[in-house]
């Protein structure tokens, strides 16, 4: 059981958004405290399909995009940085990704999407195309006869999400951040300019709060004036034996990890807390990924896993302050991977300075969600 | 099995597993008018402990003794049986609605059953000693699985190391068929007669005290046994050379060796259930996961029961009894008007099983493995398919790493083919002793289908509704 | 290191390792072939490149994987071994085309 002790900050969530987080406040100096919940929790951290991802991201909100092309850029150095802290290497790569086509309709739709992306005005520039079969071929050559073209964005890339799970927390760790596992939140209190956090594991008291918690924020944000309608949507994923080094590009559904193994994505289910694996699920996307790349038939599947994406009903991020309980602050979004970089380098600083400048964080409150509707 | 009938899409009772338990459910399923297929991973029915008893090589019956004989009867039992036996069929997934994922000669199907009987038994608790994935090291288990399916024994410099009864009696069905050991090392802490004493009345009672003291005595008259071992590593450059111990306090002696056979006993194989979310338990006497189940072996996941040592270690005869009584609780719920005399009488079955079970945690407090043993350090391997120390688990423990589930992300640790079978009770005690919680406290890996592994062609192959179509397809 | 009971009847199959004669009995399986024939390790990891062999001979441990007919990473003590099979060591990871 912890006592009560005094934080700059607690950061509620341990995950890859909560501890990116708060190892960005703890290398500006903040005193920061992380509540987690235990082992067995709906950690999408654990779950995701470690692409830093650009392309057709921001449909809808040019300022999401935006915000994406930033962290990509940034993540080599983030990845440097923790690298030379704790000696782990996330294996960033950024060699540009592909989301390939099964058919011609599938193709076109593809182009459509990206052109309506590119048009939206204020959308930031950046390159992307069209390739067909043959171009694709040339960066991935085993690819199967159904395959009939890709987009391709050269921003794109993949990392080792778990092990940048691990540095995150060896980061944390080494910068003095305080752990606290088994710390499930049951209530937060706003007195006197501090916050004093009622958990499992104890009280916790802080001057500022970030919610870091997924799909629990909807539950914890009203505690601190917060609304933040997220909901989860289900996603599996498939994993293959280790294999020799057969791909050089992370595909939107297909990426081959540092360590060999293949993983295979993914699903998009509305199921509530439900994480449990379908096996129709599974089969569709080994029909896929077989279609993509005849070869992978051969190989074992070794594991399969479902886990809880953290959706908002457009999709798109939210960042906010509490008008409320001033100090208290939300990020949720379900590219904890991509936006990993943002998180520790440019959200944290922020959030430290104790303010979201609200000309680039307003378009991504949850009051975008309360437009009343038209009369 | 050129003239096996065709798989069906569905039974009314599916056994997995071809083993004592299984073997029993089957006939009596199958006997009262169930339709009933039993899968099987090996290509001849019988499980580990009757592994190939109707086409052993082993020529001499006396070399394996009459125990292992005994299961012809399971065997012909199930031959004469309307039940669809099918070997060589490896399980790899089971549904709450009782969806079975199954893979033959290298083509995965979807099989459904309205009661499922899982009888898969149990494997070998893991033996973590420095050196222990060396070549030339192996469990007892695997060696008496080479002797009874292949008529082979060990060549060469051969010792035996380790706690428990099947250590025992393969020393003695090596004896018996020749082989020479060198030694065994006997891992028992002292201290255990002290806590196993208590009980030992109910064991004197047992049918399994006489067999296995005579067996005992026969093997302490021929072979060289070092008690108290207190230490113990393989080393070699390679593969196995020698195999280094420590009696009590006393110095370290090294033996060369080229075989070094290992064995602390045997746990519930619990993959499969627990990947059907059925709850398991700390079993504090038995130092593993066992399913809770109520007294036909049935679980909280409606039609789905387990029998055999799968629910719980007791043994071959105990096995057998318990998969009568899963057999008799599915078809009281499905043919309830079955002729009673096709069917053993319960109240029979119990006796003979609380007979079989007599004695049980005597040998459970006298062989149970030493924290040394089950708890290694350094650099010894703790998961051997991504080759995670013991160092790195208790270091990630002080990361704030509380249970297996986070610390399988940090470490990849039970990520393997092996899916943890190998490393979870290791994981799972490691985290509780740096923690200082139990076990229970701590829990185990979630499972997840496939717990085998299957081809990803095999996988995209099956069936799949508008639902997952539309899930996974997206422009 | 394994042999044979005399009476165990007879080595008729005969399959390659590495392209190399081994005699086998029908009924064994392939993991056992090679530890009657002296074959020290099926595999090395993909890890650390480490040699592994048979370790439970009942399809739990998979440190018996080897590449059997073209095929890599199967279990070796759970296939049958037949007549002119061809087995190869594995080595570390498989290759997508075998």
């Amino acid at each position: 059981m912890s006592t009560a002790r005094d934080f700059d900050v607690a950061v509620i969530g341990g995950g890859l958004v909560g501890s990116a987080i708060a190892w960005g406040l703890a290398k500006v100096g903040q005193r920061v405290a992380v509540l987690d919940e235990g082992d067995i929790a709906f950690r999408a951290s654990r779950g995701n399909f470690a692409l830093v991802w650009v392309q057709s991201k921001g449909l809808g909100m040019p300022e999401y995009a935006g915000w994406t092309v930033r962290s990509s850029e940034a993540w080599g150095g983030f990845a440097d940085a923790l690298q030379t802290q704790t000696g782990i290497d996330v294996s960033h790569q950024r060699p540009g990704g592909f989301h390939l086509a099964l058919s011609e309709r599938e193709l076109e739709q593809r182009e459509q999407v990206l052109k309506r992306l590119h048009n939206q005005p204020a959308m930031q520039r950046y390159d992307w195309e069209i390739m067909d079969r043959e171009r694709v071929r040339q960066a991935l050559p085993q690819i199967g006869p159904e395959v009939v073209g890709a987009s391709y964005c050269p921003l794109d890339g993949h990392v080792n999400s778990l092990r940048l799970f691990r540095a995150l927390h060896t980061g944390m760790q080494q910068l003095g951040v305080t752990y606290l596992p088994n710390h499930a939140v049951d209530g937060i209190e706003h007195r006197n300019g501090e916050f004093i956090i009622r958990s499992a594991g104890g009280e916790v008291r802080s001057a500022k709060l970030v919610l870091a918690a997924g799909n629990g924020n909807a539950r914890l944000g009203p505690m601190v004036g917060l609304d933040v309608p997220v909901r989860p949507q289900r996603g599996q994923i498939v994993v293959t034996e280790k294999a020799a080094p057969f791909l050089n590009y992370p595909v939107v559904t297909v990426r081959q990890t540092d360590e060999g193994g293949v993983m295979l994505g993914d699903s998009l289910e509305e199921a509530g807390f439900d994480p449990t694996v379908g096996t129709g699920v599974i089969s569709m996307i080994a029909d896929r990924a077989v279609r993509m790349f005849p070869q992978l038939a051969r190989l074992n599947v070794v594991r399969s896993w479902a886990a809880l994406r953290v959706m908002t009903k457009d999709g798109f991020p939210i960042y906010d302050h509490s008008a409320t309980c001033p100090g208290a602050f939300v990020a949720t979004c379900h590219s904890g991977v991509t936006l990993a970089a943002n998180h520790a380098l440019a959200l944290a600083p922020l959030i430290a300075a104790g303010r979201l400048p609200s000309e680039q964080f307003e378009v991504f409150s949850a009051r975008r969600f309360h437009v009343p509707a038209a009369a | 099995m050129s003239n096996a009938p065709e798989l069906r899409d569905s039974y009314d009772v599916a056994i997995i597993g071809a083993g004592p338990a299984g073997m029993a459910a089957a006939a009596i399923c199958a006997g009262a008018g169930l339709s009933t297929v039993v899968f099987d991973e090996q290509t001849t029915a019988g499980g580990q402990i009757y592994r190939a008893v109707g086409e052993t090589p082993v020529r001499r019956a006396a070399v394996l003794g009459s125990d292992y004989w005994y299961g012809e009867r399971l065997v012909h039992a199930l031959r004469a049986s309307a039940a669809h036996h099918v070997p060589g069929a490896t399980v790899w997934s089971l549904s709450r609605e009782r969806e079975i994922g199954v893979s033959i000669a290298g083509a995965a199907r979807l099989v459904q059953a309205r009661r499922v009987i899982i009888a898969t038994g149990a494997l070998e608790r893991p033996f973590p000693i420095p050196g222990w994935t060396l070549p030339g090291v192996m469990t007892a288990g695997a060696a008496q699985i080479l002797l009874k399916s292949s008529g082979m024994i060990p060549q060469g410099r051969t010792v035996l190391a380790g706690s428990g009864p099947l250590l025992w009696l393969l020393a003695w069905q090596y004896l018996n068929a020749g082989a020479k050991l060198d030694a065994i090392l006997d891992t028992t802490p002292r201290a255990n007669r002290k806590t196993a004493w208590p009980l030992a009345a109910a064991f004197l009672l047992s049918p399994y005290f006489r067999k296995g003291l005579r067996l005992l005595l026969s093997v302490r008259r021929r072979v060289r046994v070092i008690a108290d071992v207190s230490d113990l590593r393989a080393e070699g450059d390679g593969r196995l050379q020698a195999v280094v111990y420590r009696a009590g306090d006393g110095a370290e002696t090294r033996l060369p060796a080229d075989t070094l056979l290992v064995h602390q006993g045997v746990v519930p194989n619990v993959n499969l259930a627990m990947s059907v979310g059925i709850a398991h338990r700390w079993d504090d006497d038995q130092l593993c996961w066992t399913p809770v189940v109520d007294g036909f072996g049935g679980t909280a996941v409606d039609g789905i029961a387990i029998a055999g040592d799968g629910a719980g270690i007791a043994g071959a005869w105990a096995a057998e009894e318990r998969g009568k009584l899963a057999a008799l609780a599915a078809v009281r719920a499905l043919k309830p008007d079955a002729r009673r005399e096709q069917l053993p009488d319960e109240a029979q079955v119990r006796l003979a099983l609380a007979r079989v079970e007599r004695g049980r945690l005597f040998l459970d407090r006298l062989y149970r493995p030493a924290d040394r043993f089950r708890l290694p350090d350094g650099d010894t391997l703790v998961c051997r398919c991504e080759e995670v120390s013991a160092r790195q688990i208790v270091e990630t423990v002080a990361l704030g790493c509380t249970g297996p589930n986070q610390m399988k992300s940090f470490l990849r640790c039970g990520m393997g083919p092996c899916q943890g079978r190998l490393c979870g009770l290791t994981v799972t005690e490691l985290i509780a002793r740096a923690r200082g919680v139990t076990p229970a406290e701590v829990g185990h890996y979630r499972l997840r289908p496939p717990v085998k592994p299957i081809t990803l062609g095999e996988l995209a192959a099956l069936p799949k509704n508008e639902a997952a179509i539309k899930a996974v397809v997206r422009g | 290191m394994f042999q044979r009971l005399p009476d165990a009847g007879d080595t008729t199959l005969s399959i390659t390792v590495d392209g190399k004669p081994v005699t086998a009995r029908a009924g064994d399986s392939v993991a056992a072939t090679l530890l009657a024939a002296g074959i020290d390790h099926c595999r090395t990891t993909p890890v650390s490149g480490a040699p592994r062999a048979p370790y439970c001979m009942m399809g739990v441990c998979f440190e018996c994987l080897m590449v059997i007919d073209g095929v890599g990473n199967r279990q070796g003590c759970l296939v049958p071994v037949r007549d002119g099979m061809a087995v190869e060591i594995q080595h570390g990871k498989r290759e997508l085309a075998r």
